[in-house]
């Protein structure tokens, strides 16, 4: 007999540290339908006849966010055997309101009982029988970081599983509001007597998904019957039952929990956060961290040691040089079993390709194994606490500071990094105005402009005026987005800050995995398919194989250039580099060097020694346009790698198209107006 | 006098907690109900949002949310 055995629990309770213990590496991430909510099953490794599902952290059983609103589903609907339910014994009380919400469901409930190490530090007791025999379930103590107690825990988990044991229908409301509960029970038709107490009580909270599901006649009865209990409650019965809940919970915890101090514990945590979220430290500290975290990561001079690359740096290069490796073997193989001209080209622009992404992997690794950590260790959090302020301004919260500071280095794991926000519509926004943040691979299309046609210029200024473009059509495009989109209410900023925890290196470990994983096999292929895409289209025409010159992409490109008249590069080998610079920004350099007469390795190297480059460009190009076309290529469409984490992260095709869309849109106008305005000065 | 009007340090008992709404809700599921003794550890070093204790663990939200919580 196979179980399937839910976990449900607070954010920050540990529930994915368990279901990581509990289920180890052979985990299948998903998505629930229709939501970017990651989806976790997988086997308990000791016991493989019990399935694990992880459920998304939830405080409450309310339909807030649509994470709640799949916790509280698939607990109520799917009915899985049983539900584990993770308290954290450190802020039980809180942790108890989900519980005693899941109880009321009538599921087979187990109850973890986790942090009983810092319960025990702190000098507090839990009666984890005494609770057991309150709720009518087990309640087992463990330490899951450590995962001590799991065994036990698996064990009861299966018998209760088994026995279909359900949990003691708890007492919690007064008087007037059980009525309530019975009449509303006794005109609902469907489902078990424990389905019919739950939807009673969730309409009586005011609950519109609930409501919206009832027949007419219903809802209008159910309607009286609430009106009837607000004015019993002063006017709020939804106020009262939350109030009545923690009541409950307060005289339970004070039957079974001894606290060594009475109020407010000063522990070794809050004195951290004294420092850490300090008026005058908190910036300087918060500014060293994400120094640290990008140098890690993208600096090729790491700590201001020059020549000393950063760990992604150097297993970036490692990577790199092995898949140059593996490129020559192939190649090798191809020419030695004859292959023709265009296999053999085909092969080489894929492993090209290919290589682009699988280059990127070990920058998303390091990024995020230290943002992982920064992440589980309760940083971040703060991070958000301190920047709030800033972001409100633009109609965002706090949260969305990490992703837009990552765009700059590359916007594929910063797009990655925007699932930590909780509120969908700044969580859509940042990801739609993260791409503006100008990203490592757009420098060289900079750079070569740069030190080609403003010889005379500071190079550091163009730049950096670019840079400028984008952190400006960014603010603005926040403020614009804020007003269109529609999202869940108000962006807001009721977040627990958790207590800070030295995580597990298994946990970081699995939580960059993770996400490592997803990118290099939803991203690659996307791009491998482009690349042979952009490969036929650009070494054939009707008449077989041909110069890139006559290739169906010199044809589009002749084709699209007119859109660009206005912007003022109406030249076909330009239109070809916007296109080829999706495969990857970088391939707009190699892409001119080919197409204006050099040979592209060549233009490469002599652009990042900053060297003029293709003095052919300023044939087609004027200072305005060239400006014009740097803004175009920052602000439109990012690379495929790019769009396929917006795909995975958006969750919709539609979201997508039109990130895009404004993407494209924004690009053009701001291009148009750059193009008109620089051309009064030029 | 609201939650917004407590200093760093200062300890109060909510009262009432404002209008119906998503973020009442969410607020009460986070265990700021009427009685519930709480405590404002710190503000935000740009100003905003505050930091409070209750029910033994911190929870921060902004000035515009205090005001709206009674306390005494």
């Amino acid at each position: 007999m196979s179980y399937t055995v839910a976990l449900a629990g607070n954010p920050n309770c540990g529930k994915t540290t368990l279901f990581n213990e509990l289920t180890g590496s052979k985990q299948h991430v998903g998505n629930w339908p229709g939501v970017t909510v990651d989806k976790k099953e997988g086997a308990y490794k000791k016991n493989k006849e019990i399935n694990v599902l992880d459920l998304p952290g939830t405080y409450s059983l309310s339909p807030y966010s649509a994470e709640e609103i799949i916790a509280r589903d698939y607990i109520v609907k799917e009915k899985p055997d049983a539900v584990i339910n993770i308290v954290d014994g450190a802020s039980i009380e809180r942790n108890l309101y989900l519980t005693v919400q899941v109880l009321e469901t009538g599921i087979p409930t187990v109850i973890a009982m986790n942090m009983m190490d810092e319960v025990e530090s702190r000098g507090d007791s839990i009666d984890c029988e005494k609770l057991s025999k309150i709720f009518g379930v087990p309640v087992v103590p463990i330490v899951a970081r450590v995962g001590k107690g799991l065994e036990e825990l698996m064990k009861v988990t299966g018998q209760v599983a088994a026995e279909k044991q359900k949990p003691n229908e708890i007492r919690i409301y007064e008087q007037n509001i059980e009525e309530a509960v019975e009449e509303i029970m006794d005109f609902l038709t469907e489902g078990s007597k424990d389905d019919r107490r739950w939807t009673a009580v969730k309409l009586l909270e005011g609950d519109e998904i609930i409501l919206e599901s009832l027949q007419p006649e219903q809802a209008k009865m159910v309607q009286e019957i609430v009106e009837k209990l607000d004015s019993q409650c002063q006017g709020d019965a939804e106020a009262a039952i939350a109030d009545q809940r923690y009541r409950y919970i307060v005289q339970t915890v004070g039957e079974a929990v001894k606290k060594a101090h009475k109020g407010h514990a000063e522990t070794g945590s809050s004195k951290l956060d004294k420092i850490m979220t300090n008026r005058v430290l908190a910036l300087p500290i918060f500014a060293l961290v994400m120094y640290l975290l990008f140098a890690a990561t993208f600096s090729e001079n790491f700590l201001f040691i020059p020549g000393l690359p950063s760990p992604g740096v150097w297993l970036a290069g490692i990577v790199e040089t092995a898949w140059g490796a593996l490129t020559g073997l192939v190649e090798g193989g191809l020419t030695a079993i004859g292959a023709s001209d265009w296999a053999l080209g085909l092969a080489l622009s894929c492993m090209d390709g290919v290589g682009a992404v699988v280059g990127f992997l070990p920058l998303v690794l390091v990024l995020f194994l230290l943002l992982s950590f920064l992440e589980d260790s309760g940083y971040m959090a703060r991070v958000a606490f301190v920047m709030d302020r800033i972001f409100r301004h633009f109609g965002l919260s706090g949260r969305s500071f990490i992703p837009l500071l990552m765009g700059f280095g590359c916007s594929v794991p910063a797009l990655m990094a925007s699932r930590t926000l909780e509120n969908d519509k700044d969580r859509k926004i940042t990801m739609m105005i993260t791409p503006f943040m100008s990203c490592g691979a757009k420098l060289p299309i900079y750079m070569m402009f740069a030190v080609t046609m403003f010889a005379d210029g500071n190079k550091t200024t163009i730049v950096f005026g670019i840079y400028m473009i984008g952190l400006l059509v960014a603010v603005l495009s926040a403020f614009l987005l804020g007003k269109i989109i529609k999202g869940n209410g108000v962006s807001n900023f009721i977040m627990e800050l958790p207590s800070y925890r030295v995580p597990t290196l298994k946990s970081v470990l699995i939580h960059a995995w993770e996400k490592v994983k997803g990118f290099a096999v939803k991203a690659g292929t996307i791009i491998f398919g482009s690349t042979v895409l952009i490969w036929l289209l650009s070494n054939f025409n009707f008449g077989g194989m041909c110069d890139m010159e006559d290739s169906f992409l010199a044809s589009i490109g002749n084709a699209i250039k007119v859109i660009f008249i206005p912007l003022g590069f109406a030249d076909w080998r330009a239109s070809v580099g916007i296109v080829t610079g999706w495969i990857a920004k970088e391939n707009i350099v190699a892409t001119f060097g080919q197409l204006f007469g050099g040979v592209s390795d060549e233009v490469v190297e002599a652009v990042s020694a900053g060297e003029q480059a293709l003095p052919a460009i300023t044939s087609v190009f004027t200072p305005a346009a060239a400006w014009a076309y740097m803004a175009f290529n920052l602000l439109c469409m990012p690379c495929f790698a790019a769009v396929g984490a917006i795909k995975r992260e958006m969750g919709s095709w539609k979201w997508t198209l039109r990130t895009i869309g404004y993407q494209m849109v924004t690009a053009y106008v701001v291009a148009f107006i750059i193009y008109h305005l620089f051309g009064l000065f030029y | 006098m609201t939650l917004r009007d407590l200093k760093p340090g200062d300890q109060g008992k909510v009262v009432s907690l404002g209008e119906k709404g998503p973020l009442r809700r969410r607020i009460m599921e986070m265990g700021v109900t009427p009685g519930t003794p709480i405590k404002v550890v710190k503000v935000a070093p740009l100003g905003d949002p505050i930091e409070v204790n209750l029910r033994g663990y911190e929870l921060s939200l902004r000035k515009d949310q205090a005001m709206r919580i009674v306390v005494e």
